[in-house]
């Protein structure tokens, strides 16, 4: 790739738009283990606090064509590709409202209009979807490429090695991207990962590979703007791996007997959004007046989006018989 | 409309060729479907279509199921028409998170915004001594999962015209071809097949035998048989899929005939055959002047050895037997 081509960071631009997108997203997350306390969400909720930098990233790199597939921890991939925040919290608690229905969940969230394919309830599984979407978006001539959310859990999943392959021999316009967030649920990757280096797997079956920081919107934006340039130019998939960190559990109710208080609190000291504001400070484009109102507005439009959400009312039972096949056969 | 008496596998090619000639959206993948044996895969039904369609739209893939069946899915939700083929039916179990938790699953989850408009097609059932992991009967597997539509096609016509219904379908299907059924011919007349209606393969008066594929040749086989040794006339019905199912038209012949028998080649334990049965006990208990009876693959695998084979699955005389039993529960 000629340096010409290589899309910049613009601080004005993409780093206020992704700073307002990261705290609202923080918001929302934020927001996940006091509705489990409340009894208002059922099964499993995954929050990403402090994994907000890659989801913003990436998707500010997309375009409208585009689709994602993600997995159980997948609120951000669907909020910063633009999913409403209403309906996705109204998803979450069940509501007749969310963009399932109801039906769908924390762990099923889909939108068709935005390309998302949906958060998943299986480790791994996006990784499949959204390489049949690289290849529709190939065999349909449309110039759209796709992206895989997955974490460091699914890298152990055998449908990874085969996607790998599969896109590299047919230069699938795909973007693998792993959020590195250390813990496959209470499971560390040093206990079960031999090679820790993920850069070199993706390599190894042919995918160009690129380690980033995944608390840095500059880095996860500039390695996906170049890996979404060079899947539209037809010339294949870039596997990008994230280091990250989730600053929760691994859904609510984690009693994370697995890693221990200091480590968090140095991942702490690396958080994505503090790192943000102080880098946008330096470079002139956001006053403490304009940090405090984007912090106002993320407020805002998550206690809007919950309200939203609690007065949607339940599906009607009848709701669970719907969408099994298409109108004709349940008919 | 013109109708050519050809071979299964010709009228899967033949149909297979239709699809992509009047659907830009539809491709077809799988293993060796370009280069294997005259050009068309293990049995030859993608025979030279790569010629036509170009190896774009006849892709020869690498032998990954896994991502090959979920990649299915995701390119069908978003806006393509894969036709994938599973060189066998066994072989789907590499894959089944795909076809079970996302293909499945995708239109319900989401509330119905995405269709599924995904076709696999693959071959499965016993005779040509391919043994444990290339014979198996796995139909009732798919039937059973909500969201799958699942073709049993037994003659050449059907192959092709529950193909074409396969493949503008949006939902995923399921499309189970018989190993052993490729090289039968039959009249095909080139006409789409609907879903969820069956055929009355023979017409009878005595006994009802519902029975898929291999099974309805033998029953067909049998019935004549029984008729002329004992003058015993047995209606044949092939329901052709198994979802959607056509249980009006097997209750109505129950209510003539007031005898069941039900033949698959998949395993008899929890079989589609007890769903048959269960229905016709539940909803046409009074038409019945015995107790249905089921027949199917013993709980076995499939074992190599032609005579071990033969002893697993239904033939003829099982079949005829199971006629004879059914209307001697009447005299008893």
């Amino acid at each position: 790739m000629t340096e010409s081509d290589t899309p910049r960071f613009d601080p004005a631009q993409h780093g206020i738009a992704g700073l307002k997108m990261m705290a609202m997203i923080r918001a929302f997350e934020s927001r996940m283990p006091v509705l489990s306390e409340e009894g208002l969400i059922r099964g499993s909720t995954h929050p990403s606090v402090g994994m907000e930098a890659i989801a913003t990233g990436i998707s500010l790199a997309l375009g409208p064509q585009d689709s994602v597939a993600s997995n159980h921890r997948g609120h951000a991939h669907c909020l910063a590709r633009g999913s409403d925040p209403a309906r996705t919290m109204a998803e979450i608690l069940g509501r007749a409202g969310g963009y399932g229905r109801g039906k769908g969940g924390s762990m099923h969230i889909g939108v068709a209009e935005l390309g998302i394919l949906g958060t998943n309830g299986i480790v791994g599984a996006g990784i499949g979807l959204a390489t049949g979407a690289a290849l529709a978006a190939q065999m349909q001539g449309s110039n759209a490429v796709a992206v895989a959310y997955f974490g460091d859990g699914a890298s152990n999943q055998g449908v990874l090695s085969e996607a790998f392959n599969l896109a590299a021999i047919w230069k699938l316009p795909l973007l693998f991207v792993c959020e590195n967030n250390h813990y496959a649920q209470s499971a560390s990757i040093e206990r079960m990962v031999a090679q820790q280096d993920l850069k070199r797997r993706g390599d190894a079956y042919g995918v160009p590979s690129v380690d980033v920081d995944g608390m840095s919107l500059r880095e996860t934006f500039e390695a996906a703007s170049q890996a979404v340039e060079r899947a539209r130019k037809g010339e294949g998939p870039t596997f990008i791996i994230a280091d990250t960190y989730r600053y929760l559990g691994h859904m609510a109710g984690d009693t994370e007997i697995y890693r221990n208080r200091s480590e968090v609190e140095q991942w702490h000291q690396k958080d994505p959004i503090g790192r943000l504001v102080g880098e946008l400070t330096t470079a002139g484009v956001l006053a403490e007046a304009d940090w405090n109102s984007i912090q106002a507005e993320a407020q805002r439009i998550v206690a809007e989006a919950e309200q939203f959400a609690r007065n949607s009312p339940f599906p009607d039972p009848a709701e669970a018989f719907q969408h099994v096949y298409s109108e004709e056969v349940m008919a | 409309m013109n109708t050519k008496n050809l071979t299964t596998w010709r009228a899967l090619n033949t149909a297979l060729g239709d699809i992509l000639r009047e659907t830009p959206e539809a491709f077809l993948m799988g293993e060796d479907i370009t280069t294997w044996g005259t050009g068309g895969g293990i049995y030859g039904v993608t025979r030279k279509l790569v010629t036509e369609f170009g190896p774009e739209r006849v892709r020869d893939t690498p032998i990954s199921e896994e991502v090959l069946i979920s990649a299915a899915v995701g390119a069908a939700m978003r806006g393509s028409r894969p036709i994938l083929e599973i060189m066998y039916s066994d072989f789907t179990f590499l894959g089944f998170d795909g076809i079970i938790n996302q293909a499945a699953k995708g239109r319900y989850m989401f509330g119905g915004q995405f269709d599924v408009p995904l076709v696999i097609r693959t071959n499965g059932g016993s005779g040509i001594g391919k043994a444990g992991q290339h014979s198996q009967s796995l139909e009732t597997m798919f039937a059973h999962v909500p969201g799958l539509e699942v073709a049993v096609p037994a003659t050449p016509a059907d192959a092709y015209g529950l193909l074409r219904t396969a493949a503008a379908s949006d939902n995923p299907t399921i499309f189970l071809e018989h190993k052993n059924m490729y090289y039968d011919k039959g009249e095909v007349d080139f006409r789409p097949v609907p879903f969820g209606q069956a055929r009355i393969a023979r017409e009878g008066t005595d006994l009802t035998v519902v029975a898929t594929q291999q099974m309805l040749t033998r029953s067909l086989a049998a019935a004549d048989r029984l008729y002329a040794e004992h003058g015993i006339s047995a209606e044949v019905i092939d329901p052709r899929t198994l979802y959607p199912f056509d249980m009006d038209t097997v209750i109505a012949s129950v209510g003539r005939t007031r005898h069941l028998v039900v033949a698959h080649e998949a395993v008899r334990d929890y079989g589609w055959g007890a769903e048959v049965a269960a229905s016709v006990v539940e909803q046409a208990w009074s038409s019945l002047d015995a107790p249905p009876v089921r027949l199917g693959g013993a709980r076995t695998p499939i074992p190599y050895s032609e005579p071990l084979e033969a002893a697993v699955v239904p033939g003829i005389d099982a079949i005829y037997d199971a006629m004879l039993t059914v209307r001697a529960a009447v005299a008893a």
